[in-house]
């Protein structure tokens, strides 16, 4: 053991750390200490692994090793300036692959999940989500754009773009032994410059209820970058729609929850509808019940019809033929009264969480009284909220005040499957609302989905806020610029941090020419010197080829809370990973 | 420094041109494997199922082929996907709208390659397709006043349809099966009023409609094998022992006489529900659930037909022909609607006793009977014959009427053509492609047929060059005729349908420049 030691000393620059070992094995008696050279020995191994430089092997005052990290050997290691360039590869890397994926001609990514379903989408949120990340660095990149989407719903993309253009611009400054922190540092400072600058430049811009072009011309920005902008005119009209109906002016909230997104394949886009009510995914469970009601009382139940079933443990012993026969009296008189209550106060229209026995099913029908059970909790809230009802979870809590009201409540057929939907429509309470998209194939129905999502995140964040910066690039250029102008009063390294920022800024607006088949520097620095020049700043990139780069002209907008969190929410990201100087992470079996 | 590992063990990535070109070959594929099944004359695929019994399907339809493909391929699995919605939609043009989605595809791959962005390809081909729509819209029929007309229209449909199919040599036969079972739909879309059964015996041309309603059941013993005049209650109620529903009861004895005290009444809990039932004046009794040999029984003694265990869908036809109610509970006989109908009986076809009601109150439901050589013949048929019914009843909604042959593929490239002529930009070459992708339509019908399609294809674009031209391929002449002439037509949803679906999905795959394929879930094995 000890010659094996012996025999590796001269082969490399551990020889000093060896011999200071030999040196010290003198000194001590070797019996009591067998076992601690075992396992020295194994760490002495791992230290010829050229990737492992200073290992977590340390010695006490009497030259004892002992082992400050368990299971050494298993587990690889990165330390000081290489882990920080392998973190910011591997946030470059994420970020690029969702480069291509910004503006209005971005291109869109194919995803086949575990279970080998297919995901078409621009949706940048979803792109990562799917991606099956595995490194760590790659998960921060995620929650990073799961987070915009939480907070803003719109952006997803351009937040991962900004912070991997970010991360390039540190990675030239650590090249050049600027210190992480004080990078660190120099991004926070020019993030601030860029958020007041945002705010000095945002446009407050006027909307009521009647006046809804300002919100369209937002959304239909947003939805322009999705494969549904063939008709995103009709789509922002709806988005908007949808939620100036939900929206509470005064209080300046949107409760998205009231808009439920519904979406059935077959049609074709253009035949998305905004249905002022709920569509719920049911039928009528009795075939024979009425496929129409007009002018509905609608009793909403989350009992089922069915038998009591109490929670506690319980035995009916039958004995006698007296006894079986009022059960069964009983049980009947049971199913009679439920219907009958419901009858009673007055209900048109029953909808059920739980199912229906048979005998309670038919009786409904015969009474006239048309059900639709197994309604799910979501809808069923929506339901009640829609048509001014309340949620009764017992027979004899049923009173006519309960009862919810629409106007017209039918059931409609689809293609020629056996496809039903229910429509609830002309609400006493229309805050509630249904957006239902028709499409080709599941996976245009599903990325629709989530761009009107998006363009309906974005009409609510304008309602909160009515500030607006203007989109194409044009923010950034311009902020680029203020933060470039700023970064000469800083004195200290800082200042080399804030002109990277100022250089990464002005990567969205190149990634955004790229994509659209410009050549990227010759148009940036052309927009920026006319931004200058002309101090205009709502010049941006002209991705449609329009003629014009006055994104005033184009209409084309973004919110300002949304422009700020992206660079809020990037910089706080690159901070973090600038700041890490260590990854220990298990090695595979 | 080159990033190590960003994504999971076996999890893949494709780039740009790569991740292009996987999927342009993967949604080629798929189009080419149906491409031969396109047209009159074109050929049929035999399904094996790596199931139980390697079960064997011989079709010619193209959703039911793609359903039964294993596919990695995540562009194919759009198209797969795109048939499917085809299918569920409008029933027929399931291969159409894969070959022609695969064709702007091809058609793609080469401006890909001459250096056009595939988005200005994009822009291009969604031009070209609202003209082509326009275009068709422009040349459309609509019958719908002229009943008599509108009837020949649908025929015409129906023997265009099943051209296609095994079913050609009787097409006549089976598309007037088909016009008939759904103008009795009158309007409504719900095929399930229309039954088909198959019966394996005889030959294709021994299948008949009827007009009444056919049960795929025995009647009890001892029970009258003949009703005229049948009122029937149709219900789905326990005729076993009918259980206690009330929640924690059980029975508890204490003695073998009280046991039996207990069965007696049960026994006669059970009379008094049939004799209920019997209350209601009926002579037909039908349940969905099981009807045990006591009831049966009493039933057979009151001289009541009893019919148990009929499927759910069938008792919804059933009590929507004869016009009764579904019913459960008895109490109120005078309330309940029973159905009614002229005349029941067992009747033989083949070798196996169904029940037959005939004279039925409500005339919309009715039975088609298939008679075909093997269970593989008749399968297919039913698919067919199932193809042209939902052609036939989307039709009866939207009653636009269009020829077919391969016409409005020529009407759509020639209008298609004219736009890229008038197109400045780049676009005109994506537009240009994407009339040639609808002229490789007519081009893979005579292909199939074995007809020399380039001079076929150029004669016919000749023909169309004249206004108001009528011109299509006459697959069975192998030439050039009138299509408004042979009586060939095809329904303009169908043709709507595959032109706005095989663009959307041409569109989403050009769309696509990175392929991200996650690790398979691992499997616990089973086998």
């Amino acid at each position: 053991m000890i010659d094996e030691v012996e025999d590796r000393r001269n082969q490399s620059h551990y020889n000093r750390r060896v011999n200071i070992y030999k040196q010290q094995q003198q000194h001590l008696p070797l019996e009591p200490y067998t076992h601690t050279y075992t396992v020295c020995t194994a760490d002495l191994n791992h230290f010829v692994d050229p990737t492992n430089t200073s290992m977590a092997l340390a010695f006490d005052e009497y030259g004892r090793p002992f082992i400050i990290l368990r299971e050494q050997e298993s587990k690889s290691r990165l330390r000081g300036i290489d882990a920080q360039k392998a973190n910011i590869a591997a946030g470059v890397a994420v970020s690029r692959i969702l480069r291509t994926s910004l503006g209005p001609k971005g291109m869109d990514k194919m995803l086949q999940s575990p279970d080998g379903d297919i995901t078409i989408t621009n949706d940048g949120a979803t792109i990562l989500e799917q991606m099956d990340v595995d490194n760590q660095i790659g998960k921060l990149m995620v929650e990073l754009s799961r987070s915009q989407d939480y907070e803003i719903g719109d952006g997803t993309t351009g937040v991962v773009v900004m912070a991997g253009a970010l991360l390039e611009q540190a990675e030239k400054l650590l090249e050049r032994g600027i210190h992480p922190i004080r990078v660190a540092e120099g991004f926070e400072i020019s993030s601030r410059i860029a958020v007041d600058h945002l705010e000095k430049i945002a446009h407050k811009f006027d909307f009521s209820a009647t006046n809804i072009e300002p919100l369209v011309q937002t959304c239909m920005t947003t939805l322009s970058s999705k494969i549904v902008n063939r008709c995103k005119r009709s789509l922002a009209e709806i988005a908007v729609k949808s939620v100036m109906a939900v929206a509470d002016l005064e209080r300046k909230d949107v409760n998205l929850d009231l808009i439920k997104v519904e979406g059935k394949v077959g049609g074709k886009l253009e035949d998305t509808e905004l249905i002022y009510g709920i569509i719920v995914d049911k039928d009528m469970s009795h075939p024979q019940m009425p496929k129409q009601i007009e002018d509905a009382k609608i009793a909403i139940l989350t009992c089922p019809f069915e038998p009591p079933k109490p929670k506690t443990k319980h035995k009916v012993d039958i004995d006698t033929v007296e006894k079986f026969q009022t059960l069964r009296k009983q049980e009947q008189k049971y199913f009679d009264d439920m219907v009958q209550k419901c009858k009673d106060v007055g209900a048109t229209l029953v909808i059920c969480q739980w199912g229906f026995d048979d005998e309670a099913n038919h009786l409904l029908m015969h009474r006239n009284l048309p059900a639709v059970r197994w309604v799910g909790g979501v809808e069923l809230e929506l339901i009640a909220i829609a048509t001014g009802g309340r949620i009764v979870p017992r027979f004899q809590e049923l009173t006519p005040e309960k009862l919810g009201k629409a106007g017209l409540v039918r059931e409609k057929a689809f293609g020629t499957t056996k496809d039903r939907m229910l429509y609830i429509e002309h609400c006493a309470n229309s805050k509630a609302v249904t957006v239902f998209i028709r499409g080709g194939n599941k996976m245009m129905i599903e990325e629709t989905k989530r761009s009107i999502h998006d363009a309906l995140c974005v009409a609510r964040n304008l309602i909160r806020n009515n500030s607006i910066v203007y989109g194409g690039g044009a923010a950034e250029i311009s902020c680029s610029i203020a933060v470039e102008a700023a970064a000469d009063k800083y004195p200290g390294v800082e200042q080399y941090a804030i002109r990277a920022f100022a250089d990464a800024l002005d990567s969205v607006p190149m990634a955004l020419a790229e994509n659209s088949g410009l050549s990227p520097i010759e148009t940036l620095s052309a927009v920026k010197a006319q931004q200058i020049k002309e101090n205009n700043h709502c010049c941006g990139i002209d991705c449609n080829d329009t003629g014009t780069n006055d994104m005033r002209e184009q209409n084309v907008f973004e919110t300002l809370i949304g422009k700020q969190q992206q660079i809020l929410l990037a910089t706080q990201v690159v901070k973090m990973i600038l700041k890490i100087d260590d990854v220990i992470s298990p090695s595979e079996y | 420094m080159a990033v190590e590992k960003l994504f999971k063990d076996e999890a893949t990535e494709e780039k740009g041109e790569r991740a292009r070109m996987a999927s342009f070959v993967g949604a080629m594929a798929i189009a080419d494997l149906v491409k031969t099944t396109l047209g009159p004359k074109g050929m049929d695929k035999i399904l094996q199922s790596t199931g139980r019994g390697h079960s064997v399907t011989v079709t010619n339809d193209g959703a039911t082929i793609l359903k039964s493909l294993h596919i990695d391929n995540p562009a194919a699995k759009v198209l797969i996907d795109i048939s499917k919605v085809q299918d569920d939609e409008v029933g027929d043009g399931t291969t159409s709208v894969v070959v022609l989605a695969g064709e702007l595809l091809r058609e793609a791959e080469k401006l890909v390659g001459s250096k056009i962005h595939p988005m200005t390809i994009i822009s291009g081909y969604r031009m070209a397709s609202d003209c082509a729509r326009k275009a068709l819209l422009d040349r459309v029929k609509d019958n719908k006043d002229n009943a008599e007309k509108f009837r020949s229209d649908l025929m015409r449909i129906a023997m265009t349809t099943l051209s296609s199919k095994i079913l050609s040599q009787d097409k006549e036969h089976f598309a007037k099966l088909a016009v008939d079972a759904v103008m009795r739909l009158k309007g409504s879309t719900n095929l399930e009023s229309i039954q088909i059964i198959k019966k394996a015996g005889g030959s294709l041309k021994d299948s008949f409609l009827d007009e009444g309603f056919i049960l795929d059941k025995k009647i009890g013993l001892g029970q009258p094998k003949r009703i005229e005049n049948a009122n029937i209650l149709v219900a789905n109620t326990a005729m076993d022992t009918d259980k206690v529903k009330i929640y924690g009861a059980r029975v508890r004895v204490d003695s073998m006489a009280k046991v039996a005290q207990i069965e007696g009444a049960e026994k006669e809990k059970m009379r008094e529900k049939v004799q209920k039932i019997i209350g209601h004046g009926i002579n037909c009794f039908v349940n969905r659930q099981l009807i045990y040999n006591f009831p049966e029984e009493l039933f057979a003694d009151a001289g009541i037909l009893a019919i148990e265990h009929a499927d759910f869908d069938g008792i919804e036809r059933l009590a929507l022909v004869t016009g009764g109610e579904i019913a459960s509970t008895f109490d109120n006989p005078e309330s309940v609607k029973l159905g009614h109908c002229k005349l029941i009986e067992e009747i033989m076809i083949g070798e196996d006793k169904l029940i037959h009601f005939s004279g039925v109150e409500m005339g919309q439901a009715c039975t088609i009977v298939l008679r075909g050589a093997s269970f593989h013949v008749l399968d297919e048929a039913e698919r067919s014959l199932h193809d042209a019914l939902c052609v036939l009843s989307q039709t009866v909604n939207d009653s636009r009427v269009l020829l077919g042959g391969g016409w409005p593929e020529m009407v759509m490239a020639k209008a298609v053509d004219e736009l890229a002529r008038k197109t400045p930009g780049k676009k005109s070459h994506a537009i240009e492609a994407f009339s040639r992708a609808l002229i490789a339509i007519p081009t893979t019908i005579a292909d199939n047929a074995g007809l020399d399609s380039a001079e076929l294809v150029a004669q016919l674009r000749a023909e169309h060059h004249k206004e108001e031209s009528n011109a299509g391929i006459d697959v069975i002449t192998g030439s050039v005729g009138d299509m408004s002439a042979l009586g060939i037509s095809e329904a303009f949803k169908v043709k709507q349908a595959v032109l706005l679906s095989a663009t959307e999905a041409a569109e989403m795959i050009l769309r696509v420049d990175e392929i991200i394929t996650c690790a398979p879930r691992k499997r616990e094995d089973r086998m």
